[in-house]
């Protein structure tokens, strides 16, 4: 243990000031988290509660940010919808990240024939663009969010093992590695006890930043009906079902969950961006 | 090292035909490389369905109704109680011979329904690669020319804040300010003829192009930033070269080649993407088919459209990794862009 952690002060870089746009962006997140995880207790209505008497409604003191096509509020609405919004994406960097830095490890400690063989592996995968697998992994097991989740995680991997499998390379010839060959311990033991511990920040900060990216697919799969099914709030799904309304004019059971899915990429992006830049730049191409 | 010499004087009076013949063993590497990722794709893509636990026949024919007629049409259709690496064969070759099977929902063959769809979403395609090259050049230009100053840094914002904007959004509130708001464009369908269709599809390729532009504006400006930290810039403008032909000729052309190399790829996130545009403005192409497909439980088809775009994606790869020595000499060498 002593090794790696004098290792990691030693290399830890200075700690640049945070600025307005971090803090705001980490509020912002924070208010969406709590939105979603508390939505049961804070959300002022039900989301399938029905309010015939404000149909399409703007902006009122009892709807604070207006009602849909069958008069339930939006802002419970979002509120609820935040749930899948924000837990698909976790669930697909978690997944991805678990997945790829296996084996990256795999193919940079190994090398030889399975580096060959994964290496090849990842180029097929890549060829997959992540929303295109979510697709064909709803045509093949049905609509909802689990299959495209699964999906994902397998179309994010091969970007978290390609970074893992360059940083492995490289963590290989350290000292620190002879040392523990030195004294007997195996070469498995070493990658996944000593030598993982030190990627994981770097891999793990990268990997985050796929958050928005997985956020945005996500709820586009749910716009296109083919994830999240209404009545169930999600986003993505009730931009689908207010897309109708649109040109006769009611605009805000689209926009309020259109604004919704773009201030939370945008404030993910900006503390991800930030807590990777922090972690350190030392990412190998 | 003492050979050094006696290696130059035999390679001298054969580097034209050994560049060539350099040139056609890289040719066929790549080729080579690009058969075996193909063909392990169809592989994928074909027995993906073979995952799906229980009886392929109920597979293939959920929700229609399973009548013994349709049950022996399908299984006759696919070849169902042949082995399955005998179905694969079968599949390989009717597609080899332009044949994709037959489209569940519309009794059509698959190869007539994508190409009665394919000239929209060309255009589309088309149309939305031409603004995301141009704006994104253009962005990421004056990006770099201003680096640090203010108009990079509202540039840098820009994008920061389109690059969070999905396709989806950007499809519902172009519909909202252009189409119901302005009533500049139409909200729906694709158009007539030629110019019609480029008036229909201006407001989806908008859409279209919005996530894509990010990625090549910041990759431009990536590029070109490094290349203004190098030697080759700073003896440019010490010979008093204009600023306009520093650019051109210094940084923007040795920035072209990650430029091109990054942004190709793009092409088939653009053909993913369509099925998104296509959804929010009712245009029938390849992306509106993919999803209908997908609801309607046309797997055939869905197959057909997804090897599709995996295979203009390796094949964009192909070309740009056998051109990229034209882009860049110094590539032809194997040596990196340093």
């Amino acid at each position: 243990m002593i090794p790696t952690t004098a290792l990691r002060v030693l290399r830890a870089p200075r700690i640049p000031r945070a600025t307005a746009t971090l803090w705001i962006s980490v509020v912002v997140l924070l208010m969406f988290v709590i939105a979603a995880a508390g939505a049961p207790l804070l959300a002022p209505y039900s989301p399938d509660a029905v309010d015939f008497a404000a149909i399409n409604a703007g902006p009122s003191p009892a709807h604070w940010l207006g009602t849909d096509n069958l008069g339930r509020d939006l802002l419970s609405r979002t509120m609820w919808g935040g749930r899948t919004a924000l837990i698909g994406p976790l669930a697909v960097v978690i997944g991805s990240t678990v997945v790829g830095m296996l084996l990256g490890l795999a193919a940079g400690w190994r090398g030889g024939w399975v580096d060959s063989v994964l290496a090849r592996l990842f180029d097929v995968l890549f060829a997959f663009p992540s929303l295109l697998i979510a697709i064909m992994a709803v045509a093949l097991f049905g609509k909802g969010l689990v299959a495209p989740v699964i999906a994902m995680c397998i179309a994010y991997a091969p970007y978290v093992a390609r970074l893992t499998r360059a940083l492995v390379q490289a963590e290989r010839t350290r000292p620190y590695v002879s040392a523990y060959r030195v004294q007997g311990f195996g070469g498995p033991w070493i990658a996944l006890h000593r030598v993982m511990p030190n990627i994981t920040p770097v891999v793990g900060a990268q990997s985050a930043l796929n958050f928005g990216y997985v956020l945005a697919e996500l709820a586009g799969l749910s716009f296109l009906g083919l994830g999240v099914q209404p009545p169930t709030p999600d986003w993505g799904a009730m931009i689908n079902e207010a897309q109708a309304g649109i040109v006769s004019g009611a605009f805000l059971p689209a926009i309020v969950p259109a604004v919704a899915v773009v201030l939370a990429v945008v404030a993910v992006n900006i503390v991800g961006e930030e807590m990777s830049d922090r972690i350190g730049g030392e990412v190998p191409a | 090292m003492a050979s050094a010499d006696t290696v130059t004087a035999r390679t001298l009076p054969a580097v034209g035909g050994g560049r060539a013949s350099a040139f056609l063993r890289r040719l066929a590497g790549k080729l080579g490389s690009l058969l075996l990722t193909l063909w392990l794709v169809t592989l994928l893509v074909f027995f993906s369905r073979f995952l799906v636990p229980g009886d392929p026949v109920r597979f293939l024919l959920r929700g229609r109704r399973p009548n013994p007629d349709a049950v022996a049409a399908v299984t006759a259709e696919y070849g169902l109680n042949l082995p399955p690496w005998q179905q694969y064969a079968n599949w390989v070759v009717g597609m080899l011979h332009g044949d994709f099977g037959r489209s569940l929902q519309y009794r059509q063959p698959v190869a007539t329904v994508i190409a009665d769809r394919m000239p929209t979403t060309l255009m589309l395609v088309l149309i939305s690669a031409v603004l995301i090259v141009v704006l994104g050049l253009a962005a990421g230009i004056l990006a770099a020319v201003r680096r640090g100053k203010p108009a990079d840094r509202i540039t840098l914002i820009a994008l920061t804040v389109l690059s969070a904007i999905p396709s989806f959004v950007g499809s519902i509130v172009l519909i909202a300010i252009f189409a119901v708001g302005l009533g500049w464009f139409p909200t729906f369908g694709s158009g007539q003829g030629l110019f019609d269709m480029a008036y229909h599809l201006t407001l989806p390729a908008l859409a279209l192009t919005i996530v894509f532009v990010v990625v090549v504006g910041k990759v431009t400006r990536s590029a070109m930033i490094e290349q203004y930290g190098r030697e080759h810039v700073e003896v440019a403008r010490s010979r008093g070269l204009s600023r306009g032909a520093v650019v051109r000729r210094h940084v923007f052309r040795n920035a072209l080649r990650p430029i091109v190399t990054v942004g190709g790829p793009l092409i088939a996130g653009l053909l993913v993407a369509t099925s998104i545009v296509e959804s929010a403005f009712g245009i029938s192409g390849i992306g509106n088919l993919l999803v209908q497909s997908v609801d309607r439980l046309d797997f055939p088809v869905v197959q057909a459209i997804v090897l599709l775009v995996v295979t203009a994606f390796l094949l964009v790869n192909a070309v740009i990794d056998i051109l990229e020595p034209l882009i860049d000499p110094r590539s032809a060498a194997g040596a990196s862009a340093r």
